[in-house]
């Protein structure tokens, strides 16, 4: 194809997308709008996958079966997440094999708060009300984007997500309204979750590269900028309601901008945890890879095992 | 010699009285674990009454380059709806 004819498939393409119709896995696209849906989708996909290891560690734990049934099904539903966003991604052209071996080698990021440790059970309460809170923000808009698949595959996530939060913010009150210890565990969780559920969104504005070509592909409809305030200011009175108290000394209702002020977010945190140097980066990896290669010979036995019955059908046919 | 588990699309009727409708797909080594884990992976909140299964390569589709040819010999067939035809005022129920 010549550089004109691709000039002009590109401009049709971005017309189409601006006219808010869905792209298709057959369809044509840019190669970087294809490059740009697997970085992003696989992401999305290994955080709903390490996104299970932090909350794992409380099942065997949780304080009733109710809270045990619960975290069950959540978890279960982040795995289902990741399922629905392999195969959206898998559409673009890239095998599972791929995606596994990008996440396993470290090649390709998730979600870095999944990179801090759940160390009592209110940090499983923590997650549900304030990351998966993150995550909804960031995902609704999703709901809307370019690519067909993973729109689809969004809405289906969007759906699940909302009990998730529920059970977590659950977690939060019972705790809040119990012993001056289980207070003091709820408000310990609060304390560190907080930051790095803001750090969620991304850089600032001004230091995200992406945002421009992302608007663009609707894979973002909103700034980071504007997805956290939007979380900081639905998340501040729910801490209040409970009696807890957001650790930011700086934040401050700001009448005129109708939303809260907040202090300075430690960036250099930020990039530490996503270049691998946060508490627990090694520690998931480590669980992952353990766990897809402990399980090679049961995907091996499941194959050899399809094979052989589909061998004695055709023998019978003969 | 290392195989990968194939890709399966799964199609699920909601409740009877409804199609099947494609829902994703998912990796499985045989029909009967593709069955059980489009359970699982798609059906946790009472989504299907019955799922179909088929490996991915089993099908066939049409080219979106191809989509002119094929589908706008429709569009100026207007005299294939109902519209198309002027009846008096006066005519009711048809």
């Amino acid at each position: 194809m010549s550089e004109e004819q691709i000039k002009n498939l590109e401009a049709e393409f971005e017309a189409r997308i601006a006219r808010d119709e869905k792209i298709e896995p057959k369809d044509w696209m840019p190669e970087k709008y294809r490059k740009t849906h697997i970085r992003q989708i696989s992401q999305h996909a290994h955080s709903e996958i390490v996104g299970m290891l932090p909350e794992g560690n409380w099942i065997t734990r949780a304080p009733s079966l109710r809270r045990k049934v619960a975290l069950l099904a959540k978890v279960q539903d982040e795995a289902g997440h990741g399922l629905y966003l392999y195969s959206a991604c898998e559409t673009l052209g890239i095998s599972r094999e791929e995606l596994y071996e990008q996440l396993h080698t470290g090649k390709a990021k998730y979600s870095s708060i999944f990179n801090y440790p759940t160390v009592t059970w209110a940090d499983i309460g923590a997650i549900g009300w304030l990351v998966d809170g993150a995550a909804i923000i960031n995902q609704v808009p999703l709901c809307n984007t370019s690519f067909g698949p993973y729109a689809r595959a969004m809405v289906r996530v969007c759906k699940e997500e909302s009990f998730h939060q529920r059970q977590g913010f659950e977690i939060m009150i019972k705790l809040a309204e119990g012993s001056p210890e289980q207070k003091e565990m709820a408000q310990d969780a609060l304390n560190r979750w907080w930051w790095p559920s803001l750090m969620m969104f991304g850089p600032t504005d001004a230091e995200s590269v992406h945002t421009e070509q992302s608007m663009k592909w609707k894979l973002k409809r909103k700034t980071n900028d504007e997805l956290r305030q939007q979380f900081i200011d639905q998340t501040v009175p729910q801490a209040e309601l409970i009696g807890l108290t957001v650790p930011d000394p700086d934040l401050k209702w700001n009448e005129e901008k109708g939303g809260y002020d907040f202090g300075a977010i430690d960036w250099d945190e930020f990039w530490q945890v996503v270049k691998g140097h946060g508490p627990c980066n090694k520690e998931r990896m480590n669980a992952r890879v353990g766990a897809w290669e402990r399980g090679a010979w049961v995907r091996e036995a499941a194959m050899t095992y399809a094979e052989k019955q589909e061998n004695r059908k055709v023998s019978k046919a003969v | 010699m290392k195989k990968n588990w194939p890709l399966w699309e799964v199609f699920v009727r909601s409740k009877n009285g409804l199609e099947h409708r494609h829902f994703g797909s998912l990796h499985a080594a045989d029909t009967e674990m593709a069955i059980q884990n489009a359970r699982d992976v798609y059906t946790r909140r009472n989504e299907g009454v019955s799922i179909w299964v088929v490996e991915s390569k089993h099908i066939s589709a049409s080219n979106p380059e191809e989509s002119g040819e094929l589908f706008e010999p429709a569009k100026d067939k207007v005299y294939r709806h109902p519209t198309f035809y002027n009846l008096p005022d006066e005519v009711k129920h048809m």
